[in-house]
């Protein structure tokens, strides 16, 4: 049966409601599917789905605000922990919304497969014979001149309804594209869902972050942070490469919005294939690099200052760059914690702010003023001797020294005046020194690979496609009945099955009843 | 991009945008008097060919009869469309005409005109906004703000030319000038380059599409309003089945809109974020406000929610649209750049 909701289909649902006290198993199977498809519970699956999405703009979600996720863990570590047990971290990954979307496409399918069914049936059948008594149909009038049948549905078919004949009648109809639209639209949907289901079981996505002058190649372990789909073979990502020869950022330098970037744009040397020639491609925001459907995107920047460490011992225990934290985007004052784990005789860990654009302020201090590197400066605030517990196979941020860790350092610095490009500072008590030698960028990439983007993409399109002719056409009927004899006329009635006004259009049909081919000219008998 | 805006373009732009602002009071005003005084609309609008379908319509099941759309596999519910159709038509009663003062009859034309008038001169302060700072003028909330009042009166403008819904006027233009002033007063920043990440052409096609689809829905959220607290001695006001009926033909242009912008910012979202959808508030949001408007348009077309259950739903859907360009914007951190709210 096709499953609309006539007032005769909600009695027996009641009905069916009523019953089942007395259904058997295969009456509750009938029952249950019924229920599962009927208008009504789709529209309250439908609610139910965008109620159920609320929470995850409430509640920072994992995999798109984590350091909020973790900020709310250490604020309140209990109540965190019962938000987790509800997935409120993880709301689109969590089974009561999995059930929710779920149930409303089972019923998504329940409902349009018989309806398939149905419009297939009726597209092949014809339209119903004119009713007896055309001037009681919404749409009327008589036509003038003496159309034969056949003329009439000549003139019609032309029109492009789908005609009928009988005795003395002609019944055409056009429209179908409503229903056909609205199925299509539905089964779109369903599509969509494959599509977004087949990314998320065959792709990937990893996130990694590169230093000016550095390289990555595609490989799991390369990722700072790699997130494969379950069916995704670590061999089989891309093998390509690429090189950060050079990363630049413009910000506006006056007025209001004085530090915001105008662009960004880094350059890469891409090698699609180990040992294949490099191309250089330049990777903005919105312009993400493109290898076989892999994309690299460009999400963030920031300062690496390079430094060269030199040990008790005297000898080099670090020479390079140190990716920053930005603490303020505005002026780009960042926030860098270099570990040398080779330094002897003790480890060395070593807090620096990092000011691009340094002036001085009040009391001593110093600050940034502008997110281009117009005047470096690394200010040391923390030097500490002592065992870093990095081999206590507990993973560390790169970005902090645990606070448990850092009580137990021996501090040698607390504070130190910021050094330009080139300068030393000497640790006390002859631990070592810390040259400030150069300033580097560094750039977070994004890694993605995504099978189901394009078909994503084509149901996407095919659905609003399908929806705008689900509800902009209508289905029209019309009929003309020939009369017989010398003194009787044709006439021709009409009506449309779903809404809105039909007159206009009523009246070109008839005109082009009346004139033929071409409704616009005058007749000229 | 040019890094500094054109002083002086811009601060034409904010005195177009004053001059809008008293444009859209004046013309709410003569909307206003034209509803108190004027021709009830129940007669004033009544299009030409509904009254013969609501005369007929009802007659007009007998006519095909009830065996034979069965046999064609006819759904019941395009005969509820058709039944509640005529019923809408018919609900309409019409008192008589009465003569009216020359000074009220030309309000309703005053209000059109100064409505026009004032679309234009939105319009104008849009773009100069846009040359002044060499971009697509809606980078920022404040812009994006005045570009859904431009859209929301050359909506209901667009449909006044083929409906009869000149009573929306003084609601409609009165919306658009508060969200004006509310802009003015709380929203406006120094023109200027956007975000980073808004220099894309999809900013011209996503979010002109978002700036469309919200227009068309506020005037389906004007009768919505209206149809809730519409009482019924207000015999100037339409019958609450013309105002369902043109808030559901507003929705029915707007939603295949607000689809396609959904799917373009998704597309967007792609090139800029590394992923086309990635639960950001604002994407739950316009998700949010999707499923509602398609949860209206099954209500209407299926489930037999017509009146006011249907309005609800349509005024939830519209509740859903505005917290998502205020509150989403102002409360919930995110990636979408849009808010730069002053202050
Ligand atoms: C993913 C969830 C769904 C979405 C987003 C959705 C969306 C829509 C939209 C926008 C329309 C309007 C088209 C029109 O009025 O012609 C529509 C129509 C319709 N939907 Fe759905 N739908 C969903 C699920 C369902 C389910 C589960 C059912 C069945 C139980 C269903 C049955 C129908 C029917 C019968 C119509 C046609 C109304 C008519 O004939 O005018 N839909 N749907």
């Amino acid at each position: 049966m096709t499953v609309t909701d006539t007032p005769e289909r909600d009695d027996s649902e009641k009905a069916a409601e009523a019953r089942p006290a007395k259904l058997g198993a295969v009456g509750w199977a009938r029952w249950f599917w019924r229920t599962l498809t009927s208008m009504r519970t789709a529209l309250i699956l439908l609610f139910l789905f965008a109620l159920a999405s609320i929470p995850g703009s409430i509640w920072p979600q994992r995999g798109v605000s984590d350091a909020m996720v973790g900020q709310y863990y250490a604020d309140d570590p209990e109540l965190a922990e019962w938000l987790d047990r509800f997935w409120l971290f993880d709301v689109f990954k969590a089974p009561w919304f999995a059930a929710i979307y779920l149930l409303l496409f089972l019923s998504l399918i329940g409902c349009v497969l018989p309806r398939t069914m149905a419009h297939l049936r009726e597209l092949r059948k014809k339209p119903p014979a004119a009713p007896r008594n055309l001037s009681r149909l919404p749409q009327h009038a008589v036509l003038d001149g003496d159309l034969t049948v056949e003329e009439a549905a000549r003139r019609l078919r032309r029109l492009r309804f789908r005609v009928t004949t009988g005795p003395g009648w002609v019944s055409a109809e056009k429209g179908y594209l409503k229903e056909t639209g609205n199925l299509l639209f539905h089964v779109a949907l369903l599509g969509l869902l494959v599509a977004i289901g087949v990314g998320a079981l065959y792709g990937y996505r990893g996130n990694v972050l590169v230093v000016e002058g550095d390289g990555f190649a595609n490989t799991v372990a390369a990722y700072d942070r790699y997130m494969p789909g379950q069916q995704v073979n670590a061999e089989s990502l891309e093998p390509f490469s690429f090189t950060l020869e050079d990363f630049q950022a413009t910000y506006i330098a006056k007025g209001d919005k004085r530090g915001q970037a105008l662009d960004y744009s880094a350059k890469l040397a891409v090698s699609d294939l180990p040992g294949a020639p490099e191309r250089t491609y330049e990777l903005k925001v919105n312009e993400p690099l493109d290898v076989n459907g892999t994309m690299t995107y460009l999400l963030d920047h920031g300062y690496a200052p390079t430094f060269k460490i030199t040990d008790g011992k005297g000898q080099v225990a670090f020479e390079g760059s140190v990716p920053c934290l930005v603490i303020d985007p505005a002026t780009f004052t960042s926030e860098c914690v270099i570990k040398v784990a080779d330094a002897q005789p003790e480890q060395l860990g070593i807090l620096v702010a990092f000011l691009p654009s340094t002036v001085p302020a009040e009391g001593g201090e110093w600050v940034s003023i502008f997110p281009g590197a117009a005047n470096p400066t690394a200010q040391v605030y923390g030097a500490f001797a002592g065992d870093l517990g990095m081999r206590d196979g507990v993973p560390q941020s790169v970005y902090e020294i645990p606070p448990e860790i850092q009580k137990k350092l021996k501090p040698l610095v607390m504070k130190a005046d910021p050094l330009a490009v080139g300068q030393k500072l000497d640790l006390p008590g002859g631990a070592g020194s810390i040259e400030f030698t150069g300033v580097k960028e560094w750039i977070a990439l994004q890694i993605t690979y995504d099978p189901g983007r394009m078909p994503a993409l084509l149901a996407s399109v095919l659905a609003t496609v399908a929806l705008v002719f689900s509800l902009t056409v209508r289905r029209r009927r019309v009929w003309v009945r020939v009369g017989e004899g010398p003194q009787a006329r044709a006439e021709a009635g009409g009506l449309t099955r779903t809404g809105g006004d039909f007159g206009e259009e009523f009246a070109s049909v008839v005109a082009a009843l009346n004139h033929g081919s071409n409704p616009g000219v005058k007749d000229a008998r | 991009m040019p890094a500094e805006a054109d002083p002086v373009l811009a601060a034409l732009s904010d005195q177009l945008i004053l001059a809008t602002v008293l444009l859209y009071v004046i013309a709410m005003l003569a909307y206003a008097l034209d509803l108190a005084f004027g021709r009830a609309p129940a007669e004033a609008s009544a299009a030409p060919a509904e009254p013969v379908l609501a005369a007929v319509g009802g007659a007009a099941a007998p006519a095909a009869s009830a065996s034979q759309r069965e046999e064609n596999g006819d759904t019941a519910l395009s005969e509820a469309e058709e039944t509640s159709e005529a019923g809408e038509g018919a609900g309409g009663t019409q008192p008589a005409p009465k003569p009216l003062p020359v000074w009220v009859t030309k309000a309703g034309t005053a209000a059109l005109a100064l409505s026009w008038l004032g679309l234009v001169v939105n319009l104008a302060a849009l773009a100069t906004r846009g040359l002044a700072a060499g971009r697509w003028p809606w980078g920022n909330m404040y812009e994006f703000v005045i570009a859904i009042c431009l859209a929301a009166v050359a909506a209901f403008l667009l449909m006044q030319l083929r409906y009869p819904v000149r009573f929306l006027g003084a609601f409609v233009v009165g919306a658009a000038a508060l969200g004006l002033g509310a802009a003015v007063h709380a929203l406006q920043v120094e023109a200027g380059p956007a975000m980073v990440a808004l220099n894309s052409y999809w900013i011209a096609i996503h979010v002109s599409a978002a700036i469309a689809a919200s227009g068309l829905f506020i005037v389906a959220g004007a009768c919505g309003v209206i149809y809730l607290i519409r009482n019924d001695a207000a015999v100037h006001l339409p019958t609450r089945e013309e105002l369902e009926r043109v808030a559901h033909r507003a929705i029915v242009i707007g939603f295949p809109i607000w689809t396609f912008a959904v799917i373009a910012g998704a597309l967007w979202a792609d090139k800029a974020w590394g992923r086309y959808w990635g639960w950001d508030p604002k994407e739950i949001w316009a998700f949010i406000t999707w499923i509602v408007y398609a949860g209206y348009l099954h209500a209407r077309a299926t489930a037999g929610w017509k009146g006011r259950s249907a309005t609800v739903v349509q005024l939830v859907a519209f509740a859903c649209l505005l917290f998502n360009l205020i509150g989403v914007n102002i409360f919930i951190p995110g990636l979408h750049s849009y808010a730069e709210i002053p202050g």
